[in-house]
């Protein structure tokens, strides 16, 4: 692998300063995902920025009722934080169905939301890959396709964004907060995340050497009443077949406030506007969940190995709405 | 001979060592003056290098040479084709390593090895498997040297004839071996002669076929492999590492240490090849079985042949007058297959065992009675008595212990909320075998003894047994016997695979401990060391062609997503009849290792083959699953106390692989019961069982 320097800035500010000031540095969270890509040769930076020195690691209350979350919060500590679990029950469960306990142990929130997306054909230099190398084709549109996007994609890239906490971020309605080279700035998540489009090289609308500095979630008192549903392959340490994060408020039995995400759909985690909208004002069943999800998924355009994620998808918007309207 | 230590459940000697990280493996040994080396593999499926343009690579720091074809020191031609490496500009499969890079760090030579340029010109090629490619021809024989066909009384006649007839196709994908120890070696040459820390399968093997390559006197060739971090036939023979290790150290002429990276193990190390399996049977109606035909498919490469024996165990394992097996191959632009855990017997039992479950269903008949009614004491291929066969003892038993009792046979009868809940049963056989073996015994004036013996323990706890049956010959307690394993400077001793190390190793040991006794006969110790030595080979020879097997039965129950398909394994169990058991705790996880890497089969692993590319695209542990313990909610292996007298002087039958036969089947046939769909393509996963509530 390539030689690299390895900084430890004091600061925020001398962080984003390196950045600006290196062209091929990066920043070093957990490691958990770009330290894979250097030694198999994806990403070669030739600085590494550690900011999980920063002081960026507390959980704090917010005056408003909300959260906020600093970017070098463990996911493990995140995940056992008593104001999670009790406000936030779809952020822990999707922080705990995510990767293994050593990965959890070292990921941070920040490094989470800006993990690349998967696909077998961009880790392999052998192969081609336009988010990779741009211009070189895509190998997965008509390969070995069945973890790949059903929605968004375009015909340069099927990749998918592997995160569960995001998915639960992107339900919440998360407001990331970011250092750029000019200062700090909020950026709703429905806003980080680029569709693959002809740029597929581009994954977030971050511009270089933003860091992020904490997540805040908005006061959301039905989101106690929430859940996440992933399925997998196997039991533990596996990227989502299909996830749902799923908020459900309920009035008598009529939808008051819905807020539905998706995982391992596309190129980022998918917020269910269009089903939220089938949702939202009607008497809750079963049958509503599954048209709501129908409405949603009718965008796709499954691949040629992954069809099954739509019914998987329904399967699991239904289950996780029918189990919080019943809990 | 006292039998004290055999049967006890001694730890591992090298326990300690192993859980405190003191425990050398191949690249650990320290070593002045080394280097690394990164193996590069061909970026084209087949074809011929033009051009190695190793400029860059070489100005890159630290890089201290780049071998390939054109300057790597020359080898002797040998039948393993794949070792004829860096000798020609030919490239006949995709990863097949085409040069090496050697620095002075792995990281430089990581580095090195992405700034080889190889041009090459290209053909056509074929990668994939089918059940009607041009190329399918019969090979010689099967491995190792078994028939290709067999068949007895007229099958067709035979199955057209009957009342009641099953024919179904099973499909299996490639699997990769994944021990966690990857192929490594240190090499390094000393005025002439060749040392290699090498994980291996057996030590002595690797050094005949180094000597053979580097065209070297055996004895100026040492091969040692203290501690092997698994292999599951993949290190069964000398491989690709050590092979460029020990060229590169020549080539620079210092030590170089060469490890493959996990994603270097999918493919070129060998793998379990894809097959295409039909199956027919035919009974009566009380479900006596009176035609099976077992017809394989399955590939090789197009520099060795590798002729997986996946019939085989439809052979002996249920009697009928009317029998027939066939073996076909497709030579592939691909790396030749290779052993893993029970090649042929795996495979293959998961088809007939899949298809006796199919045929109980047909008949209307419970699977374990059916498997009762149709075994034989005679083994229908060979027309001789089996020297044991408790295959029915361990349904019975097996069928007890589980609770198989009062199983609803209906599919889709059991349901617990979302959870369409099924069992299934299979069963296992596996050959019992000895090759032959050398070993040493020393009496030392303090009363202790050294046994020599060169075995490899691949994780399995093979160091232990050997020195629990040891002092068990010796007569004397364990305490005062030093076992020494895993170099070729010891006696020459086959490889840890085919599930007869034990039996080979320790019917070695037993010999040599025998004729120290008759040495020591007068009973006064010895003022000196006193050594007698042993080998089996007239005797391991001159044993009668019984067939030796041991069985087992797999019970499992699984639990289905009825609106997702995801598949869970509730339970598993199996009960199985091998002999003695020398060491409980250690045969458990042999046991139980084996029946998770079935699970693993049954639901899990699949090498997904990129037609364009001729390469398996998910070459990592996070896009090939393996079951992890999370998916193994309950386990549980027994065995039967059995006596055998033909099988060799420790009377064990071997457990390595036993544990994966037939553990596959159960998990399908327990997915059928749950939920009335027949998957015949491994993996059983959830896109094909996705909405399974409608289906069936």
């Amino acid at each position: 692998m390539r030689a690299f320097r390895y900084h430890r800035p004091a600061d925020v500010a001398e962080a984003v300063a390196v950045l600006a000031a290196e062209p091929q540095a990066a920043y070093l969270g957990g490691g958990t995902n770009l330290v894979d890509l250097m030694k198999l040769g994806v990403q070669r930076p030739d600085v590494l920025v550690d900011v999980t020195r920063l002081p960026l690691d507390t959980v704090e209350e917010l005056p408003d009722g909300g959260l906020r979350i600093g970017a070098t919060v463990r996911n493990s500590d995140l995940a056992a934080h008593p104001v999670v679990r009790r406000d936030y029950p779809v952020l822990a469960r999707a922080l705990l169905a995510a990767a293994s306990g050593q990965l959890r142990n070292m990921a941070t929130t920040g490094g989470n939301l800006l993990q690349r997306t998967r696909c077998v054909y961009f880790q392999d230099t052998g192969k081609a890959c336009n988010k990779r190398e741009p211009g070189s084709g895509c190998a997965a549109l008509h390969g070995q396709n069945r973890d790949l996007a059903v929605l968004d994609w375009s015909e340069q890239c099927v990749a998918t964004h592997p995160s569960d906490l995001a998915v639960a971020l992107a339900a919440l309605d998360t407001v990331v907060e970011v250092h750029e080279p000019d200062g700090p700035r909020d950026i709703p998540i429905a806003d980080l995340y680029r569709s693959p489009g002809t740029h597929p090289e581009r994954e977030t609308t971050l511009a270089r050497g933003t860091l992020i500095t904490a997540v805040r979630l908005p006061p959301l008192p039905a989101a106690r009443r929430s859940t996440y549903l992933k399925v997998r392959d196997r039991a533990s340490f596996a990227f989502a077949a299909g996830s749902v994060a799923a908020v459900l408020d309920l009035d008598g039995d009529v939808v008051r406030d819905v807020r539905l995400a998706y995982g391992a759909v596309a190129h980022r985690p998918w917020r269910a506007y269009r089903a939220e909208e089938e949702l939202r004002g009607r008497p809750f069943s079963p049958d509503l969940a599954a048209r709501a999800a129908d409405a949603e998924l009718a965008q796709a355009r499954p691949l040629r190995h992954n069809g099954f994620k739509l019914p998987l998808t329904r399967a699991i918007t239904v289950r996780a709405l029918t189990e919080l309207a019943s809990s | 001979m006292s039998t004290d230590a055999v049967g006890r459940a001694y730890p591992r000697l090298e326990g300690r060592e192993k859980v405190t990280g003191t425990a050398r493996y191949a690249v650990e040994y320290p070593v002045d003056g080394v280097t690394y080396g990164w193996a590069v593999p061909s970026a084209v499926v087949r074809g011929r290098i033009t051009r190695v343009d190793t400029t860059r690579a070489l100005a890159s720091p630290g890089v201290l040479a780049v071998l390939h074809h054109g300057n790597a020191p020359r080898i002797a031609p040998s039948q393993q084709t794949e070792l004829w490496l860096l000798q020609e500009p030919a490239v006949h499969y995709r990863g097949q390593y085409v040069a090496v890079v050697v620095a002075t760090s792995l990281e430089a030579a990581r580095e090195g090895a992405r700034l080889v340029r190889i041009d090459y010109d290209t053909g056509p090629h074929s990668t994939v498997l089918t059940d009607d490619h041009p190329g399918l021809y019969k090979p010689d024989h099967v491995n190792p040297s078994y028939p290709t066909d067999t068949a007895e009384g007229d099958f067709d006649a035979g199955y057209a004839a009957a009342p009641v007839r099953v024919d179904a196709t099973y499909r299996t994908p490639a699997y990769h071996n994944n021990p966690m120890e990857p192929h490594a070696t240190t090499a390094q040459w000393r005025d002439g002669r060749l040392l290699v820390h090498d994980s291996n399968q057996g030590a002595s093997s690797v050094r005949a076929t180094l000597a053979e390559l580097f065209e070297l006197p055996p004895e100026s060739v040492r091969v040692v492999a203290q501690h092997v971090g698994g292999g599951f036939g993949s290190k069964g023979y000398a491989k690709a590492a050590v092979v460029l290790a020990a060229l590169a150290a020549r080539h620079v002429d210092r030590p170089v240490r060469l490890a493959l990276t996990r994603q270097q193990l999918f493919g070129p190390v060998g793998y379990r090849t894809p097959t295409i399996q039909r199956v027919r049977l035919a009974a009566d109606t009380d479900g006596r079985l009176t035609a099976i035909c077992h017809d394989a498919i399955s590939q090789t490469s197009t520099i060795h042949e590798f002729a997986e024996q996946t019939a085989v165990y439809t052979r002996s394992m249920y009697a009928a007058p009317h029998r027939r097996t066939t073996h076909r191959l497709v030579r592939l632009d691909v790396p030749t297959p290779f052993w893993m855990r029970a090649p042929g017997e795996c495979p293959g039992a998961y088809a007939l065992e899949s298809a006796m479950d199919e045929l109980a269903v047909a008949v209307g008949i419970d699977p374990v009675e059916l498997r009762i009614r149709n075994d034989t004491d005679v083994d229908p291929d060979q027309g001789r008595p089996f020297t044991s066969r408790n295959l029915v003892a361990c349904l019975r038993e097996g069928a007890q212990r589980f609770g198989w009792t009062g199983r609803d046979p209906s599919p889709r009868s059991r349901r617990d909320g979302r959870w369409l809940i099924g069992t299934g049963v299979a069963g296992s056989s596996y050959p019992a075998r000895a090759r032959p073996s050398s070993a040493t015994a020393t009496a030392r004036p303090d009363g202790s003894f050294l046994v020599r013996v060169n075995a490899t323990d691949i994780g399995t706890g093979a160091r232990t047994a050997i020195w629990q049956v040891a002092a068990d010959a010796l007569g004397v307690p364990p305490e005062r016997v030093e076992i020494r394993i895993g170099d070729s400077a010891l006696p020459t001793a086959p490889v840890a695979g085919g599930s007869m190390g034990t039996s080979s190793w320790s019917w070695a040991v037993i010999r040599a401990a025998q004729a120290l006794r008759e040495k020591l006969r007068d009973g006064v110790p010895p003022t000196g060391e006193v050594t007698a030595e042993a080998d089996t080979t007239e005797e391991v020879g001159s044993q009668p062609a019984l067939p030796r097997y041991a069985y087992g039965a797999q019970f499992v129950e699984v639990r289905v997503d009825a609106d997702t398909g995801e598949v869970r394994l509730n339970r598993m169990l199996g009960v199985f009849a091998a002999g003695r058991v020398v060491n409980p705790t250690t045969a458990r996880s042999q046991l139980i290792g084996g029946m998770t890497m079935g699970l693993s089969m049954a639901l899990h692993e699949e090498g997904l083959l990129d037609e364009r590319y001729g390469d398996w695209v998910n070459h990592d542990l996070a896009t090939y699953h393996i079951t992890g313990c999370a998916d193994v909610e309950s386990i549980e292996a027994y065995w039967l106390d059995e006596r055998d007298d033909e099988l060799n002087p420790a009377a064990v039958k071997g457990i390595g692989e036993i544990g994966i036969v037939g553990a596959a089947a159960a998990v399908a046939n327990a997915v059928h019961h749950a939920t009335g769909v027949r998957i015949r393509e491994l993996p059983i996963r959830l896109d094909k069982l996705i909405g399974v509530s409608e289906l069936a």
